[in-house]
């Protein structure tokens, strides 16, 4: 069995493909590794679709925390060396531009006295930061004065002593999480402690929080950078994608600790969707989906106001609290023209109640519209939620398939691709449901259905294999038909995802609804 | 408390007897809670012939973290009209927050800026929404994100 090998090779010339795609202004971030963003799928090279970068791709890169700290490290040095000015305030001076090292240099070029300032590094003098005992000093925070009170002072003069800042960087750093703008605790003064100073002054564990803080505010200044928002990890991507260009690509970004996710909105993956429909989606499904339900089956509205009623006993006669106007529950007619056969109306063919009843199916249309897409939408978001257990009986399975038909490690790994393909896949119908209710009828919607239609097919198929007990999957010829319907799954996947991107970058979809 | 303790006793000590005028102690017992009454001095028609009442309240951390300063209503004491203070007593100052404050400030420094930023005032109001605010608000006075949207009143 080969087609891991394959799909090994398959990998790298993709990586080769999008390394020399990607444009990126950081000459010195080339060094670190590139990430293959697809996950494990198991694709065989014989996939054509696979050899060349599929349109639904963004390019981007994943960076761990030490190569961050390094990135960071060689701008400063970078800034230390053509500015000639020290490591500390390089640093300061770069946190200051928001890491544009350009304009940081330009602007200094030209002013820099001015930048300096600004940056809260006032006239410089020279030598390192030290602590100092002075004679007849009293701290102004604790208002201590004994004798051989070690004390320190930035550039800007204010003293205080060790303990009082050591008791002010800890509020800082601990309580509000500052790092790169701690300012001098005296009143008024705009003056930054930088690194070296603060090392001076505060705690080992304390400096530990501090220099992390200090790599938070690099990819939060940045603005080709994100964090991963996967619990526990502390791995950060960047990607070119603007904001502008939402509205045209899906940026889904996947990080080393396997969490897939969108860059543009940092939710978990949401192709083919884009942004802003996925917000108005999901606040729509935050208002309406359970309670639209029992809405639906529960109540009318007013056919003036459009009130929901909910008729919780008494006669036909209804008379709305809101618009006080009086109808008939049963015909939705005027009250007035029912004459005196209350409670038992058998007037159906009158004006005014067949108007009231066309508003109201109307209604009631839009509703069951949402509900259809609401229904399939939640029922992939549910299988998507039990994926993980799927996964986890799969590795159970292999283990026992392992064993039973004494097959090796690398030849059960099928199952393991099968049980991926299912979730990516799933994830992307789930979302297919949310798109297809705000696209408007035409001849592409229809094509998107039909796309729509055959992953869906695809995916039911190869979940009722995970139905299959240890013994008939040992079978060679169930395992090939299971490889087969996973590569069917992930063709299908491609195929609509390439389908939706490509429209979606040349504004072809029409939509239902403005975004 | 004992590095707010010990600052809080040199203050007083300091204080004692040698406040600016307008400002006195009513009672300084123990290091938690402090209160002073604050008058204008000038002919301000907004605030003549009134006395304030300010409560500071100190967290152990004092004076890294500021002290949380209100007004408080008592028969004789009305929370003073003015365009930042709450008719609840709750105080909208940059210098009272967590960002505007510096532990060189200390209880003296926080009532003269009070003082004079009540001295400034010609405006014989509450602040927008004080109504709403007074009645929803559940917060501690230094859990507020005041928006300091107007620094010459």
């Amino acid at each position: 069995m080969s087609s891991e090998d394959e799909f090994m090779s398959g990998m790298s010339s993709e990586e080769d493909d999008m390394l020399q795609g990607s444009d990126n202004d950081e000459g010195s971030v080339d060094d670190f590794g590139f990430d293959e963003p697809e996950p494990d799928l198991g694709y065989s090279q014989k996939d054509d679709v696979q050899a060349k970068k599929k349109s639904f791709d963004v390019n981007f890169k994943v960076f761990q925390p030490k190569d961050i700290q390094a990135q960071q490290d060689g701008l400063i040095d970078e800034v230390n060396m053509i500015l000639d000015i020290r490591k500390e305030d390089a640093a300061i001076l770069l946190r200051h531009f928001r890491w544009n090292k350009e304009r940081l240099i330009e602007d200094y070029m030209d002013r820099p006295k001015k930048v300096l300032e600004a940056a809260g590094l006032g006239p410089s003098a020279t030598g390192p930061p030290k602590l100092e005992i002075i004679r007849g000093f009293t701290c102004d925070i604790c208002c201590e004065d004994e004798a051989g009170l070690q004390s320190f002072a930035m550039k800007c003069g204010h003293r205080f002593c060790v303990s009082c800042y050591n008791q002010y960087l800890s509020q800082k750093i601990k309580e509000e999480g500052e790092a790169a703008r701690i300012q001098c605790p005296s009143d008024g003064c705009k003056r930054i402690i930088g690194a070296r100073s603060l090392d001076l002054l505060v705690t080992a564990d304390l400096r530990h929080r501090y220099h992390e803080l200090l790599t938070r505010t690099y990819v939060e200044d940045k603005e080709h950078f994100k964090w991963c928002p996967a619990p526990d990890c502390e791995n950060a991507i960047e990607c070119g994608i603007k904001k502008k260009d939402l509205d045209k690509v899906v940026p889904t970004v996947a990080c080393d600790c396997k969490h897939r996710f969108c860059f543009g909105c940092i939710l978990a993956d949401h192709q083919p969707a884009p942004c802003t429909l996925v917000k108005k989606w999901l606040k729509k499904c935050a208002d309406d989906s359970e309670t639209a339900n029992w809405i639906s089956a529960n109540t009318k509205e007013c056919p003036r106001c459009n009130s929901t009623i909910e008729k919780n006993g008494g006669c036909n006669h209804m008379t709305c609290r809101k618009c006080k106007h009086e109808f008939c529950w049963m015909c939705m007619g005027l009250w007035s023209e029912h004459g005196t056969s209350w409670y038992n109306c058998n007037r159906f063919e009158e004006r005014s109640g067949s108007d009231a009843r066309d508003a109201q199916a109307k209604s009631r249309i839009s509703l069951e519209r949402y509900l259809h897409y609401y229904n399939r939408y939640a029922n992939h978001e549910q299988s998507a939620k039990l994926d993980k257990d799927i996964y986890n009986k799969t590795e159970k399975k292999m283990i026992q398939l392992q064993s039973a038909s004494g097959m090796s490690w690398i030849e059960v790994q099928y199952l393991n691709s099968a049980s991926q393909a299912l979730q990516t896949c799933r994830q992307t119908l789930k979302w297919t449901y949310a798109f297809a209710f705000y696209l408007a009828r035409n001849n592409l919607t229809e094509m998107f259905e039909d796309n729509q239609k055959d992953l869906e097919m695809a995916v039911e198929a190869l979940s009722e294999m995970f139905e299959k007990n240890v013994t008939e999957l040992a079978e060679q010829k169930l395992k090939v038909e299971i490889m087969d319907k996973t590569t069917y799954c992930n063709k299908r996947r491609i195929i609509l995802l390439e389908d939706t991107a490509d429209n979606l970058a040349n504004g072809v979809w029409s939509w239902s609804t403005d975004f | 408390m004992a590095f707010a303790s010990r600052r809080l006793g040199k203050e007083l000590s300091k204080i004692h007897g040698n406040l600016p005028p307008g400002i006195t102690l009513v009672t300084a017992e123990g290091f938690e809670e402090w209160l002073l009454d604050v008058q204008v001095l000038d002919e301000n028609p907004i605030y003549m012939g009134k006395l304030f009442r300010l409560m500071f309240r100190f967290s152990k951390s004092y004076p890294i973290e500021p002290p949380e300063v209100t007004f408080v209503n008592t028969t004789d004491r009305p929370i003073p009209m003015h365009p930042h203070i709450y008719s609840n007593g709750i105080i909208c100052l940059d210098l009272l927050s967590t960002q505007g404050w510096s532990p060189v400030q200390n209880v003296e420094s926080v009532c003269m800026s009070l003082q004079s930023m009540l001295t400034g005032n010609t405006k014989n109001e509450r602040p927008e929404g004080d109504e709403q605010f007074v009645a929803s608000n559940r917060r501690r006075p230094r859990d507020i994100d005041f928006y300091y949207h107007d620094n010459t009143v």
